[in-house]
């Protein structure tokens, strides 16, 4: 295993610059996923890692030794594509043999290193069998094994789940940590899903527009977003935002206050932070999550206890929550320093 | 249409393209530019020096009487090979389409045609309508017609173009059996519970959902008459009687080897060239709005 | 018609196959009437109307035709555009492959000029540039030779454009998945590329075969010793000049013989044939 290292990497097309500089220090084992929107760069930037890509400035470093201009098989990496990316004429095991073969490994290792990955991956069964014959998970797990038997430097992963139906993909994303746990992988994960981010990463880098907004641990990213855009892209139901203006009693550089819907609460009317109207209520069972709307027009959801009453559709009402709970961000987007919990 | 990944290096497919490269440009491109360069001359009795004539052989073979009738039996020619040979195969593919059991079998007792030489099929036909010993040419004797395409020209030209549509039967069969297949029976169905009837549904629907079908064989098969039927004119009439089925393509041979006409060879080869041209380009086009309908 | 319904019941499905079936024997006709001669005498021909129904030639007629023919063995004709017909199917399959392979996956200098020229090549018949050509392989002392036979018919870009359409179809990610593991260039066209285009490779080798076995003018043109003449060029120059009456149960068979295997390869390769002339119409 090994250490990855990212140096203020930039990629340009032509004139454009898509990717504005991004830094991280990959410590050995650990697994880093990179989450943002479709079109954020998130996909470009692993492709710049596994040298599918040129770098246009910056420097990355395996283990110590810079690969900007490296071949991909030169920089002992593994990937997992989205569309698998599966041989079709070959079975699953020359699949996940080829690059041992290519790099003339013993007949018997491979047989070997082929064995332990299958059985790992519960592909015993399989191996003989054409990719066009194996279910969506299988070929999944093809596309894994063929990493693994590589035993490479850093493996990465381009949104491999994305093309299973939700039921899999819940199974897979315990089967990839799982995995890792026991191989202790360095790994680049992306994904646009911040549910695989925050359960899979150590740490995550929260991607937008070609800037990384944001690194740190799934809990602290959540917890301390430092972005109006890491707000309001991790977690579900969204981040509610309020004009400051409209609460008042707000510092003066404060512009935005981010309202997690679960930190917020039903007020007697006329109390509460702010008033609105209860437009509709979707009870999930667990939970119920209130949309209302703000007497300024915008919405808001609270999520809140299952069991807790409803109100009836059309209610006016307040909403409440502590203060200390605010996020609140000042015109640039970035964070301001929370006072009252200061 | 870009790949996203490209390998890295020059050399390397650079020696990749060098076979295809070297042969087109030794067998294709110089010929071609051989057949433009000695259209601009004409050559002395002897062979042995060349007289630059500019556009001289052009303007001669546009005011030739000869070269001008051989365009318009070209141009018949093409018309009724097309005409003949895609009318049946529409007849039988529109019969085989009603069969939901079965249009399979037909079409393997249909295509193998396709695969016989044009000239085998001149061979054939010939030998059915021979003067001498041919049995359809016996039989017509019989009901009181003098079969003779060797000196009724309008029996030669019916012939030829007997011979080149028979084995082109088998090829527009094929593409418009797909086309009709290709209709989504619903359609179909929906216009029968309107009241259509067969011939009217035909007319008003499946024809016109046939027309991208339609329009691709007609220039397949104007390419096909113009180029490669030289084998039938050759092995049934030799062009005659009196040129009545000298073909374009058949002229630049008779007049480029028998002859030994160089220079009006040369410039024929590059009116055929144009024509092609032209004919590549319309079906081009058409490919390319038929890739977006 | 009066009924309304989509397929034919009752005696409208009888019509229907009668229709076909007239039509399959107004094209099985000349076939038919080709092998019948081909089984019986030549006094039978020749004095009409020769029968409609086999003889008890077909032995001696097609052993004449293959051992001794009229001016070469029939034997060596069938030879010899078996050797074309490979040669142009093969070779044009291979030079094709190849280059298709360069141009799509390798970014190099002149990358369009090349796709450019090749395109220009696309259906332009060897016939209309055939004064030129002959000349240069008669220059190359190519005059009855396999080569001279073969390699100006290769000399168009189909197959090469054929490729490159199917090569743009295969996913990048497979490329990509091939260079991770370690896999070069030409490493990835003979595991991945070539694998896949199995299918495609196999239909046009089923329309190239026939192609280049149904040549006429060309043969006709540089073969002029009777031992490398095509079968189907081949067949013409068994019929005497001038007044002779033409051996016609021997040519006959020679026809038989020369349409035999062509409709082989379309009949026991149907499904891959009708593949190969979709694609290569496209």
């Amino acid at each position: 295993m090994a250490t990855l290292k990212l140096d203020n990497v930039k990629k340009r097309f032509g004139q454009t610059e898509v990717i504005h500089g991004v830094s991280i220090d990959v410590k050995d084992g650990e697994f880093i996923v990179i989450v943002g929107p479709s079109g954020c760069g998130k996909s470009t930037l692993l492709r710049m890692v596994a040298g599918l890509e040129a770098v246009s400035s910056g420097e990355i470093q395996i283990d110590g030794t810079r690969v900007n201009d490296a071949e991909p098989m030169d920089r002992d990496i593994a990937m997992v594509f989205q569309n698998y990316a599966l041989y079709p004429h070959m079975s699953v095991f020359d699949n996940m043999a080829y690059g041992l073969k290519i790099a003339k490994t013993p007949k018997l290792e491979i047989a070997d290193r082929v064995g332990t990955a299958a059985k790992m991956l519960e592909l015993e069964d399989y191996l003989t069998r054409k990719p066009r014959e194996l279910s969506g998970g299988q070929r999944q797990r093809v596309a894994m094994g063929r990493a693994i038997v590589r035993k490479p430097a850093v493996f990465l992963f381009d949104e491999p789940l994305s093309n299973l139906d939700a039921k899999l993909r819940v199974q897979m994303r315990l089967e990839i940590k799982d995995l890792q746990r026991k191989l202790g992988i360095t790994a680049l994960y992306v994904t646009h899903d911040q549910v695989e981010a925050m359960t899979l990463a150590d740490r995550m880098i929260v991607m937008n527009a070609g800037v990384a907004d944001q690194i740190g641990a799934p809990l602290e990213v959540y917890e301390n977003p430092q972005t109006e855009f890491v707000a309001g892209f991790i977690g579900s139901p969204a981040t509610n935002f309020i004009p400051a203006e409209t609460l008042g009693d707000r510092p003066a550089k404060v512009a935005r206050v981010g309202v997690r819907p679960e930190h917020a609460v039903l007020a007697d009317a006329g109390t509460g932070q702010i008033q609105g109207k209860l437009v509709y209520a979707e009870a999930l069972g667990a939970e119920t999550l209130l949309h209302l709307r703000l007497q300024s027009g915008e919405m808001f959801t609270i999520r809140q206890d299952g069991t807790v009453p409803v109100p009836a559709d059309g209610t006016l009402t307040g909403v409440d929550w502590r203060q200390s709970r605010e996020i609140s961000f000042g015109s640039d987007g970035h964070r301001t320093p929370n006072e009252s919990a200061a | 249409m870009e790949k996203r990944v490209t390998f890295k290096g020059w050399l390397l497919p650079l020696c990749l393209l060098l076979p295809q490269v070297v042969i087109t440009a030794v067998f294709f491109f110089y010929p071609a530019g051989q057949a433009i360069y000695q259209s601009l001359f004409i050559p002395d009795p002897f062979g042995l020096s060349m007289r630059f004539v500019g556009l001289g052989n052009f303007e001669y073979l546009l005011g030739d009487p000869y070269y001008r009738a051989s365009f318009l039996t070209t141009a018949i020619f093409s018309g009724l090979v097309t005409v003949v040979s895609m009318g049946m195969a529409l007849y039988l593919a529109v019969l085989a389409d009603r069969l939901i059991k079965g249009s399979g079998t037909y079409r393997t007792l249909l295509i193998w045609p396709y695969a016989v030489a044009p000239a085998v099929a001149g061979v054939l036909w010939l030998f059915m309508f021979n003067t001498r010993v041919g049995v359809v040419s016996w039989y017509l004797g019989i009901l009181g017609y003098d079969w003779n395409h060797v000196l009724n020209e309008t029996e030669a030209m019916g012939l030829v173009v007997v011979a080149s549509s028979w084995g082109r039967v088998s090829y527009n069969f094929l593409f418009f059996l797909a086309g009709l297949q290709a209709i989504p029976k619903s359609v179909i169905e929906a216009a029968a519970i309107d009241g259509a009837h067969f011939w009217t549904r035909f007319r008003t629907i499946v024809f016109p959902l046939l027309s991208p079908t339609t329009f691709f064989l007609l220039v397949v098969n104007i390419v096909y008459a113009f180029f490669e039927t030289f084998g039938v004119i050759h092995t049934i009439t030799s062009g005659g009687p009196q040129q009545a089925t000298t073909i374009l393509v058949y002229k630049v041979y008779s007049d480029g080897f028998v002859g030994q006409d160089l220079g009006s060879s040369a410039a024929q080869s590059v009116i055929l060239l144009i024509v092609v041209g032209i004919l590549t380009i319309v079906q081009f086009k058409f490919i390319e709005r038929r890739v977006h309908y | 018609m009066a009924d309304g319904m989509v397929e034919k019941r009752g005696v409208g499905l009888w019509f229907t196959h009668l229709g076909l079936i007239i039509g399959v024997l107004i094209i099985f006709f000349p076939i038919w009437l080709a092998f019948v001669a081909s089984t019986v005498t030549q006094p039978e021909i020749v004095r009409p109307p020769m029968p409609l129904w086999p003889g008890d030639q077909f032995f001696e007629n097609y052993r004449k035709a293959l051992v001794s023919g009229i001016n070469a063995p029939v034997a060596k004709m069938l030879f010899n555009s078996f050797v074309m017909a490979m040669g142009i199917a093969l070779g044009k399959i291979v030079i094709s492959l190849l280059s298709a392979f360069a141009i799509v996956y390798f970014k190099f200098p002149g990358r369009r000029l090349f796709f450019w020229l090749i395109f220009l090549t696309l259906m332009l018949p060897v016939e209309v540039r055939i004064v030129p050509t002959y000349e240069v392989v008669a220059g190359f002392g190519m005059l009855n030779s396999y080569s001279g036979l073969i390699f100006p018919l290769i000399a168009s870009a189909t197959a090469t454009f054929l490729f490159r359409q199917f090569f743009m179809t295969v996913p990048d990610e497979l490329a990509e998945a091939a260079r991770v593991d370690g896999a070069r260039p030409m490493r990835f066209f003979w595991d991945i590329l070539l694998p896949m285009s199995r299918t495609n490779i196999a239909a046009l080798f089923v329309i190239l075969f026939i192609y280049g076995w149904n040549q006429y003018l060309w043969p006709l043109l540089i073969t002029t010793d009777p031992s490398m003449n095509t079968i189907v060029m081949g067949i013409k120059q068994m019929f005497p000049s001038g007044d002779d009456i033409a051996d016609w149960p021997v040519i006959m068979a020679t026809s038989i013989l020369a349409m035999l295997p062509p409709i082989i390869v379309v009949i026991s390769m149907q499904k891959l044939f009708i593949r190969g002339l979709v694609d290569s119409e496209k």
